[in-house]
């Protein structure tokens, strides 16, 4: 059985970075699993541009993002298989992983770190009602289809979600030459930026209906049509409210899922608001050496973020692994309150004493807050208290914590992480 | 004097913007809550200009499409026209990030250029 | 001319099929759809039942005792996924007791081995997870779980093997007698045959009545269903009925030979035969109702949801005959629940009927078993590794979520009867039955169809007919190129 200190499950944004990341943190042995046929991940799909804006100052499209990553890794000599599938893994973090070439093998390894990304909420997990016909697509996956092999889904198209990658795909699909009629969204506030409701339904005329659910769909063969209604305050279809449009294709961009199938396989603990694992300051799963960065930890709005938590996963597992399998000593553990509006936090436990001196908590909202705060209470004295004038549940928020401030407060029980209005 | 309305991409906020023209000259902002809305109205109503991305066929890679932008913004209302200027574009791998697959595309003085590295398979 | 002309290539006719395959005759499967295990069969509980449900003395009640205990050597002679996990049916009012009382009287009645009645102690120590206001149930310990596809499939591949032919997009327009036997008008030209075999499943009413003037009637009773992610598997053990009471027929909550749970069906008669849409208040009550039995159900973690329609005859009953005023014209009608169950059973009923009126030879060449779509999960890692050393596309993986390998996929398409869509790739291995529901893998399973069958992705479909996966290229320079 072949050993490696460190082994990355995952090659896209997230599993790059801390790869690269661990390798500066002066690990030598390193080895990436990449599933599908190259490195990069989600980010060669979207072809769109609007990448990396916050860690390299310029607009790049998701491949020239993901490739200025890859690139890194290549220079810094970093083993990688790709078209390699994880089959299992245990807690004392022996994988099992497949490939057409090596056949089914095993690897040894000191530490993990998980960056395995999301899935799209299908259409069953939606429990829509209706036929079955072909023509639904969730977002993503018509995305690989237009961008990467060159296919058209079809022709007429309705879109039910209005997160980014639906917004983006109305812009991609209209662009081929189809025919996007309308966008509609469940909550009465979109998920997506505002700037690809600009550029992508409003620059084409595409209508976003907000309060609306497709409750019908008509077609036994291929999709024929679809019929949308208005919801109330519980999300529930207002009777009379039914419109109908003729389509033949149904993109869905309903919400991405962590892919946690092999970070249960392991057993860790899981955080059930986010779907991802609970982590503790070092980004360090509830098995110790396991970490979990991007996606797979929570759904982040922009790769930037993904980059940069995967950076830190990278720098602790090295850590982890040049200390012989130890972060070192534990003090007390610090519990992270999510609440008010605030709907989870990551991490969710810390350490005082192994957090870096300047720690970023990332959350998200529940619900669209204008002009409140975000605040930070140290057991019951307030030490963060930032006006916002917008917050949405679609768009990643963050406080920093320093370690001086929290290694100074005497007999911290918790840390409570909410949302104040003014 | 004609108005225009606009939403603000400059944050998601997304205030709702109007401009008042005098002849194509920009009057006035308002709507906007802070200085970046001020700035994009501006620009939007007087020279409205946009990345356009897509695909392109190429021959000899792994994958038969290679992903493409403008090198540089072009005008709004040339996105059609760029898109059906690379439709029957074709190029061969090896592709590298930069290489221009189309020289000045539909009269905009702007080149298509590949976003993704095509290494060439045998 | 054939010998024997089966309509319909459901868990009916494909049994039929390979019960006669047992002799020298000429026999052909036809069916209006692109594939096997297109109509009900695909969309049913997935139940083997133990039989007690049934009326005394009815058909229903012989032919599912027996299809229960053939289905077991049948697992392993055709190499299908089938689980005797055991039922429950469950009590949950003091005045209902009776009523379960006269339950249990049947299963001494229908002959169902091994029944006995629980008190809620033992109950709730078998099955941790059912609700509290179960107060009794009957555990009948034959009753099982089966792949209905793998089922289907493997009755009609072993038919094919053994001579059978299969002619599917083939509907039937309508039926006549000839001097020289029955003529079948189709979509696609004439059939003439000596005997017909109607196993048309929903449709079978409408056969029935071209030819006989003593009229059955089949309503389309639909049944939704919602099935579970895999993280739920262990939530029950048993299947999980209600006792038909005040509250209705009762929803059933049900592990799946392949770790899913399923929850449903509904039970709504309706007029369009072909209506397999699911409704949002059925789906709705699905997934209500099974908290009735499991509190806990985890109704999240549905990752789809579909529906079929049951043939119910107004007489609730099988009609397994040849007509009286339609000589040579033989029925296999009214196949509701327990039709799958029922199955190999009304198979060997079908066939005698047929053997006594054509006489045919045994045939000597007949051989009964069957290796399924190679499942390389089951080998040890020692086989497996070797597997993916002679075949490296068993070392491929396409659907994440099911863990399906290119090899499977492979192996699917080019067998007898083989995958020609999305669906029958994913009723023939699970590729995209998983969590995702085909999101990550379809894209990757059409090429390997387009690939394997020598035909253009523009041409695959999820379920033959005009359900294309993709309408043309996005332009022109790659329509040029294709």
């Amino acid at each position: 059985m072949s050993s490696y200190d460190i082994v990355i499950i995952g090659g896209g944004p997230a599993g790059l970075a801390a790869a690269a990341s661990a390798k500066k943190s002066g690990i030598d042995s390193i080895l990436i699993l990449e599933r599908d046929t190259q490195l990069g991940g989600i980010l060669n799909q979207c072809i769109h541009n609007g990448f990396g804006l916050h860690t390299f100052k310029e607009e790049l499209t998701g491949p020239e993002y993901a490739q200025r990553f890859i690139d890194q890794v290549l220079e810094l000599g970093i083993e990688y298989k790709l078209n390699t599938m994880v089959m299992d893994i245990t807690k004392d973090k022996e994988i099992t992983a497949m490939n057409r070439t090596d056949g089914l093998f095993k690897i040894q390894a000191k530490s993990i770190i998980l960056a395995m990304g999301c899935r799209e909420r299908s259409r069953g997990a939606l429990n829509i009602p209706g036929y079955r016909p072909a023509g639904i697509y969730s977002a993503g996956t018509a995305q690989r289809l237009v961008n990467i092999e060159g296919y058209m889904p079809g022709r007429e198209v309705v879109i039910l979600g209005s997160g980014d990658i639906g917004l983006i795909m109305a812009r991609r699909m209209t662009l081929e030459g189809a025919k996007v009629k309308v966008v509609a969204e469940l909550m009465p506030y979109s998920g997506g930026l505002k700037r690809n409701i600009v550029q992508c339904l409003d620059d084409f005329g595409i209508p976003l209906k907000l309060s609306h659910t497709v409750v019908a769909i008509k077609g036994k063969e291929r999709l024929e049509g679809i019929t949308i209604a208005e919801v109330d305050k519980n999300n529930k279809p207002i009777p009379g409210t039914e419109e109908e449009y003729s389509c033949d294709t149904l993109l869905l961009s309903c919400g991405l899922i962590p892919e946690n199938e092999i970070s249960r396989s392991i057993g860790v603990d899981m955080e059930p608001v986010t779907s991802g694992p609970i982590v503790n300051e070092s980004l360090e799963t509830s098995v110790e050496g396991v970490f979990a960065c991007g996606n797979v930890l929570h759904v982040h709005d922009l790769v930037d973020f993904v980059s940069e938590e995967a950076a830190t996963a990278g720098r602790n597992a090295a850590a982890y692994v040049k200390n012989n399998g130890s972060l070192g000593e534990k003090s007390k553990e610090i519990p992270i309150l999510a609440v008010d509006g605030v709907r989870y936090t990551v991490p969710k436990k810390i350490h005082v004493n192994r957090m870096a001196d300047e720690m970023i908590v990332r959350f998200r909202v529940g619900a669209v807050y204008k002009n409140c705060y975000i605040s930070a209470y140290l057991n019951d004295e307030r030490i963060i208290h930032r006006k916002r004038q917008i917050m949405a549940p679609g768009e990643m928020e963050e406080i920093k914590l320093t370690k001086e401030q929290l290694e100074s407060f005497g007999n911290l029980e918790n840390i409570t992480v909410k949302i104040e209005e003014a | 004097m004609e108005i225009r309305n606009l939403t603000c991409i400059g944050c998601p906020l997304g205030c709702a913007l109007t401009v008042e023209l005098d002849g194509g000259e920009v009057v006035s902002v308002s709507g906007n809550t802070c200085k970046r809305g001020d700035d994009y109205a501006r620009k939007e109503v007087t020279h409205p200009t946009r990345i356009v991305t897509s695909s392109v066929y190429v021959s000899g890679g792994a994958i038969p499409m290679v992903s493409v932008k403008t090198a540089s913004d072009i005008p709004k209302e040339k996105i059609m026209d760029i898109m059906a200027s690379i439709e029957r574009v074709k190029v061969a791998a090896p592709i590298k990030i930069g290489d221009v697959v189309l020289a000045n595309a539909a009269d905009t003085g702007v080149d298509i250029i590949a976003t993704k590295d095509i290494p060439a398979v045998s | 001319m054939y010998d024997v002309v089966i309509i319909g290539a459901g868990v009916t006719g494909s049994a039929s099929a390979r019960e006669l395959a047992r002799y020298k005759l000429n026999v052909c499967v036809i069916d209006k759809e692109e594939d096997v295990c297109a109509g009900t069969s695909k969309a049913n509980s997935a139940i083997v039942h133990s039989g007690i449900d049934c009326t005394p003395g009815t058909l229903m009640a012989e032919l599912n005792v027996k299809g229960n205990e053939m289905m077991e050597p049948l697992s392993k002679e055709l190499d299908f996924s089938f689980k005797r996990n055991g039922s429950l049916i469950l009590c949950f009012a003091e005045e209902e007791l009776p009523n379960l009382e006269a339950l249990f009287a049947h299963a001494e009645k229908n002959g169902v081995p091994g029944c006995r009645i629980l008190n809620k102690e033992e109950l709730h120590e078998m099955e941790p997870n059912i609700s509290d206001e179960a107060i009794a149930a009957i555990y009948c310990p034959t009753g099982g779980i089966v792949c209905p596809f793998g089922l289907n499939i493997a009755m009609a591949e072993n038919a094919a093997t053994n001579g059978v032919e299969f002619r599917f997009n083939t509907e039937v327009r309508k039926i006549t007698k000839s001097e020289k036997g029955w003529m079948i008008a189709t979509n696609n030209g004439d059939i003439l045959t000596k005997v017909v075999v109607n196993a048309a499943g929903v449709n079978a009413d409408i056969f029935h009545n071209m030819v006989s003037a003593n009229k059955i009637h089949i309503t389309p009773r639909r049944g939704e269903y919602c099935l579970l992610d895999k993280t739920t598997g262990d939530l029950v053990s048993n299947t999980i009925f209600q006792l038909p009471g005040k509250y209705g027929k009762g929803i059933l909550v049900t592990p799946t030979v392949h770790g899913n749970t399923l929850i449903g069906p509904t039970a709504v008669d309706h007029d369009d035969r072909d209506a397999t849409n699911t409704t949002a208040e059925g789906l709705a009550h699905v997934c209500e109702a099974a908290k009735k039995s499991v509190p806990s159900v985890p109704v999240r973690q549905v990752i789809t949801s579909f529906s079929g329609n049951r043939a119910h005859e107004d007489h609730h009953e099988f009609i397994i005959k040849e007509l009286e005023d339609a000589p040579f014209f033989v029925d296999a009608a009214g196949i509701e629940s327990p039709g799958l169950t029922s199955s190999p059973a009304i198979g060997v009923k079908v066939a005698g009927i047929v053997a006594d009126l054509l006489k045919p030879e045994k045939n000597p060449d007949f051989n009964g078993t069957r290796k399924g779509v190679l499942d390389p999960k089951s080998l040890s890692e020692e086989e497996y590794a070797k597997l993916i050393k002679e075949q490296p596309a068993y070392g491929n993986i396409i659907c994440r979520c099911e863990m399906i390998t290119e090899g499977e996929i492979m192996d699917a398409i080019n067998r007898p009867l083989g995958a020609k869509s999305l669906d029958g790739v994913k009723r023939r291995t699970r590729a995209g039955m998983g969590r995702c529901q085909a999101g990550f893998c379809s894209p990757r399973t059409m090429e390997i169809i387009s690939r394997e069958l020598g035909i253009s992705q523009l041409e695959i479909t999820k379920n033959g007919g005009k359900s294309n996966m993709v309408v043309g290229y996005s332009k022109k320079s790659v329509e040029e190129e294709a």
